[in-house]
């Protein structure tokens, strides 16, 4: 029989408010194996801890009951406190009495009784506990960077200064990412290439660090400290190493009708490339699908001019395995599909574009080499509209329910850098609300409107119509007027919404790291664990966990950084003990439960065994307890029973089942 | 039948078989029980009719652990479960010489008996040889005619085929003896309103005393120990067993062959309560061909069983909800 | 005079996993999201731990309905594990079915842990549900002679 010590927390407010802890406490008493019940207005404090502590001494405890807010939240608080009364952690279960009792029920009664029954379920759990104890794993010293833009540069460069190795997946042909496409930066005006790409050339350079550019994370199997990972290295076409960048396949190449990706598609590439000029490496690849040697067979320009003789058209892709101790996910974003925005007549006019092409119109490197003009007819506009929130804080399936944070930040900026390079053309911005929080952000936005005249219309948009003059006709409210607005404009703008990279999803299966309905990385607590994936061993770097601007791009991944390394920096990891394992008597061998093991952590033995006098030998089930991740799948699967987990055994959960039906 | 004693005796007598599995009869005309016979003298008590329908496979499971090989008798209908058990590592194939032996359908004395038949004292026309398709039975009130095909099993009536999925060797014809199919009686259930399938279902399991007979005869329920005489899940049988318990036998145990019964219908052959058994697994089994693709338990001993199978595709349980 | 009905309170079990629709549970808590406290919740590491034999059990001991919910498919915290659940669930749900046990006491819900509204919309809308199927007298008298 155990001892168990039930503590009920206030929780301040918060849980005693609802529900009757005094109560819940006396009740305890009542169940059996429970020797010591009280209630306490912070368990998680340190007299809390401390009173836990005392009870375990004085009353010899066996067993403890918290019922408190979640376990997600403080359940490691109280093992630990158990543990250094000398108590086994694994002892210690969690009733939820806040975030599944008190903070979703009003009436006293009926919120008190639900927690007594919780209560009651977790005592009947407890009653059935066995001390467990954590094996060990190993940590290999090495992170995985999946995307490599400012936030996978970011964590890379830091994790490598801290003299850990590195390796960056990006799939592009150079890293750069998002910001190497944008033109200026907020809120100082920057130049975007000039700040990042000595980022770029930090991380190439880079002792600790290796790029994998031109690739994808194939497969990725193994657990925290010790994964393994396939990257598809894709058939560049061109021998890194030979290749000494010079430039003049790309200008000798006869093919050049591919549309640019890293100017969003507003001009065209030859089929062999490097994306841009800073790209890092700086080795073209060739575009197959776009290349004529690969399409017809004949051509091969590209090879005949090239001197050092890199251009391999016979390269395959290639499959690299290494192992890891950490991976961090920075895949970034995207802008959203406008197709169902159909209202703003973006697939009717050239004259429609996004803020991300606009970044590219505005760079000397882009399409129009820096001049505002018309992507049409290439005349200088002379006013602009920008609309603000395309497809953000959207409350249909259209577009996103999310604010994407930036938006009213760079239209700011765009809006400002138009009025002061060409301060005859006019600019109005149509907004349901400017967001301006950050460091002289708001100082930012007010200059826009104060010193450069840029005219903000509160209210939204209905129509743009591409007009016979080639001109665009926006129809627009004026809210604080009460006033419907006509507009004929040059070009208009839409400050579209940004989602994460489409490929995370895939990412995330891979990984086994939670996503939410956005597809945005869920991270192991909104607000204390921030660029932790609740998987153990993945990080989150930048947009992939949320929409953020630079500044805080860079912070997470910095912090992304630090929580590598602070796992890179163990020799041996603690492993979760609640694992499966098998009964040998009850064993058939059947291997059903091998069929559903994830992780291959069941093999089988030939194993003497002496079942009640008879000594025979059997084909039985045995479990890797460094590779069994708890899951619990093999123990349905197992028809005699015989395979059971460990801290949620058939029986601690049958005994929780029936208390709560009792 | 003298074929294959005389093949079972050669065996035995050139050291090819330690023993041979078959059937001897049994002390009425009509239940002749499984049997070893270790030597060509006892053969003498061998016999295989229309009587024996008991699948011997799971009787492998322990002459695997025998010295030597044991010669089994499998009808088409119990290779599946034979196949079933080595794809689950029960049997040994090492230690088994399969005689597929034929069958013209297996015969149900219930069936007889519903019949009017009492006071039987001889069957003829249940060797497997003959090929009348009537039996003539003797009883104290004289002899009665009864059509083959009105005295068979269930099963037979919705045989799974003529073919022998795994042997050393084949001995004797087998008949098509299917007129039915065999999932027209779970659409009947499945067409009836919730308290008509409740009432039917509570009538049938009402029976039910808890023998276990079809859990000792079902060759898929093999475990060592099963889970309602083990403490792992606190359902272990006990004197007063509370009436839920017998529906949750039933149905955790149809629930734990799912996937893996070959639908030999041993269950409800040997029920002595006569209750519907096969039911439950034929339930199962319809509604994996339906949602997952078809699939035989025991046609082959490697394909992956529904139940340690899945596609991201695959149906949400709401479908049951939705199905009407 | 007549006998004062009692009030009928569903007993109902959830079974959640660790990983999502726990989660999900604790972010409908922290933001106040309501549901009916009928629902208790029983946290498994994963939906495939759930054995059809505790669902059965919850009956057996008096339940009025059972849900259990898990990462959305392809979201698995253990990559497969929900496939697994999906097909015993689908399964065991339809074996229910045709016994005769009302489909509307058993239900599979995939929630995220970043989806606390659908978790309490999940958990109001099949308390709702038992609550017009009354109390479950079924699975606990199949055996019932009459």
């Amino acid at each position: 029989m155990q001892r168990i010590g039930v503590f009920v927390c206030h929780c301040g407010s918060n849980i005693a408010a609802t529900v009757d802890v005094a109560k819940v406490a006396e009740m305890a008493l009542m169940e059996p194996g429970v020797v010591h019940a009280e209630d306490y207005q912070y368990m998680c404090s340190e007299a809390g801890q401390a009173k836990i502590a005392d009870a375990i001494h004085e009353k010899n405890l066996s067993g403890i009951v918290v019922c408190s807010c979640s376990p997600r939240m403080h359940e490691a608080t109280f093992r630990k406190a158990a543990e250094r009364a000398g108590l086994n952690p694994y002892m210690v279960e969690i009733a939820n009495i806040r975030e599944h009792c008190s903070w979703i029920h009003k009436d006293m009664e009926e919120a008190t009784k639900k927690a007594v029954i919780l209560m009651r379920a977790a005592v009947a759990k407890v009653n059935l506990n066995t001390p467990l104890k954590p094996g060990e794993s190993r940590v290999t010293k090495r992170a995985l960077i999946i995307g490599g833009g400012i936030a996978g540069i970011q964590t890379a460069l830091d994790i490598a200064d801290a003299g850990y190795e590195v390796d960056i997946v990006e799939k592009t042909p150079s890293i750069g990412g998002r910001m190497s496409q944008l033109d200026k930066t907020f809120p100082t005006l920057d130049c975007s290439a000039c700040i990042l790409t000595p980022k770029m050339v930090e991380a190439s350079a880079h002792e600790k660090i290796n790029i994998y550019t031109y690739s994808e994370v194939e497969k990725v199997s193994g657990f925290v400290g010790d994964f393994t990972v396939d990257i598809r290295k894709k058939a560049r076409s061109v021998d890194m190493d030979k290749c000494t960048g010079c430039g003049v396949c790309q200008e000798k190449c006869p093919s050049k009708k591919a549309p640019s990706e890293f100017n969003r598609g507003l001009n065209t590439r030859s089929a062999i490339y490097t994306p841009f000029a800073q790209a890092i490496p700086n080795v073209p690849v060739i575009d197959r699908e776009a290349c004529i040697k690969f399409k017809t067979g004949k051509c091969g320009i590209c090879s005949k001019v090239c001197q050092a003789g890199a251009i391999d058209y016979e390269q395959k892709d290639e499959i690299i395995t290494e192992k890891y101790g950490a991976i961090v996910v920075a895949t970034g974003f995207d802008t959203i599909n406008l197709d169902k925005y159909d209202e703003y007549a973006y697939s009717q006019s050239k004259d429609v574009i996004t803020s991300l092409e606009l970044e590219r119109v505005m760079n000397a490197a882009g399409p129009t080499h820096g001049h505002l003009e018309r992507l049409s007819d290439g005349k200088a506009p002379k006013e602009m509209v920008f609309i603000q929130c395309v497809g953000s804080r959207c409350s249909d399936d259209r577009g996103k329910p999310y604010c994407s944070k930036i938006c009213c930040m760079y239209t700011a900026k765009h809006a400002m850098l138009i009025r002061d390079k060409y301060p005859d053309v006019n600019v109005t911005v149509f907004y349901i609300d400017v967001r301006t929080p950050g460091k002289n952000f708001d100082e930012f936005y007010r200059r826009a409107v104060e010193q450069y005249g840029v005219n903000y219309i509160k209210g939204q948009v209905g129509k743009v119509i591409p007009q016979p003059n080639g001109k665009l006709l926006v129809q627009g409210s004026d809210l604080l007027d009460n006033k419907q607005i006509l507009k004929e404009a040059d070009m208009v703008v839409l400050a579209t919404a940004i989602e994460p990279n489409p490929d995370v999803r895939k990412i995330a299966t891979m990984l086994t790291a939670s996503i939410d309905t956005n597809n945005f990385l869920t991270e192991a607590h909104a607000k204390l664990r921030p660029v932790e994936s609740p998987t153990a061993g993945i990080f989150l770097s930048g947009v992939c966990q949320g929409p953020k601007d630079i500044p805080e791009t860079v912070a997470q991944a910095g912090a992304a950084a630090v929580k590598a390394i602070g796992l890179l920096a163990k020799d041996k990891l603690m492993t979760n003990p609640c694992t499966a394992h098998s009964d040998e008597l009850l064993c058939n061998g059947c291997s059903t439960c091998e069929n559903v093991c994830p992780y291959g952590a069941i093999t089988y033995e030939d194993k003497e065994v002496n079942d009640h006098g008879i000594r025979e030998v059997r084909r039985l089930a045995v479990v890797n307890s460094a590779l069994c991740q708890g899951c619990g799948a093999c123990t349905v699967a197992c028809p005699s029973g015989a395979m059971d987990l460990q801290g949620f055994s058939n029986r601690q959960i049958i005994a929780e089942v029936d208390a709560i039906c009792r | 039948m003298q074929e294959l004693i005389n093949r079972a005796k050669e065996l035995l007598e050139n050291g090819t078989v330690a023993r041979v599995l078959g059937w001897k009869a049994g002390d009425l005309p009509y239940n002749p029980e499984p049997a070893y016979f270790e030597s060509a003298e006892s053969l003498k008590d061998f016999v295989y009719n229309g009587f024996c329908g008991a699948n011997l496979s799971k009787y492998m499971i322990e002459a695997s652990k025998l010295e030597g090989k044991t010669l089994v008798c499998l009808k088409p209908c119990d290779t599946y479960s034979f196949n079933q058990l080595i794809k689950e590592h029960r049997v040994d194939r090492e230690k088994a010489y399969i005689i597929g032996v034929g069958c013209k359908g297996k015969l149900d004395i219930e069936k007889i008996r519903n019949q009017g038949v009492k006071g039987i004292e001889s069957i003829q026309g249940a060797e497997i040889t003959d090929a009348a398709d009537e039996l003539k039975i003797q009883t104290i009130y004289g002899e009665k005619t009864i059509a083959y095909a009105d005295a068979m099993l269930e099963r037979c009536h919705v045989c799974k085929g003529k073919e022998h999925k795994i042997f050393d060797e084949e001995i004797g014809e087998s008949k098509e003896t299917k007129d039915g199919e065999r999932f027209d009686e779970v659409s009947r259930i499945e067409k009836m309103s919730p308290a008509e399938k409740f009432a039917f279902f509570q009538k049938e399991l009402s029976k039910c005393i808890r023998c276990n007979a079809c859990r000792n005869v079902c060759p898929a329920c093999s475990c060592r120990k099963c889970v309602f005489d083990s403490n792992k899940f606190d359902s272990s049988q006990k004197a007063n067993v509370d009436s839920f318990e017998e529906k949750m036998f039933h149905i955790i145990r149809a629930f734990h062959v799912a996937g893996r019964c070959t639908d030999c219908g041993e269950c409800s052959r040997v029920c002595p309560q006569g209750i519907p058994l096969h039911l439950f697994n034929r339930k199962f089994i319809k509604d994996i061909d339906g949602l997952y693709g078809e699939y035989q338990a025991g046609a082959d001993t490697t394909s992956k069983a529904p139940l340690t199978n899945y596609t991201f595709e695959d149906a949400e349980p709401s479908i049951v909800g939705k199905r009407g | 005079m007549s006998i004062e009905k009692k009030e009928f309170k569903p007993k109902i079990v959830a079974f959640c996993c660790n990983w999502c629709s726990y989660a999900g549970a604790d972010l409908a808590g922290s933001s106040r999201l309501s549901y009916p406290a009928d629902v208790k919740i029983i946290r498994v590491p994963c939906s495939c731990r759930v054995n059809p034999m505790f669902i059965l059990r919850a009956f057996e001991k008096g339940a009025d309905g059972v849900i259990m919910c898990g990462c959305h498919p392809g979201d698995c915290h253990y990559s497969t594990g929900n496939y697994y659940a999906r097909r015993r669930m689908t399964l065991l749900f339809s074996m229910l079915d045709y016994i005769g046990v009302e489909n509307g006491r058993t239900r599979v819900e995939w929630v995220s842990a970043a989806e606390g509204v659908k978790f309490s919309d999940t958990m109001n809308s099949f308390v709702e549900k038992i609550y017009s199927l009354g109390e479950n007298v079924r699975l606990g008298d199949l055996r019932c002679r009459s």
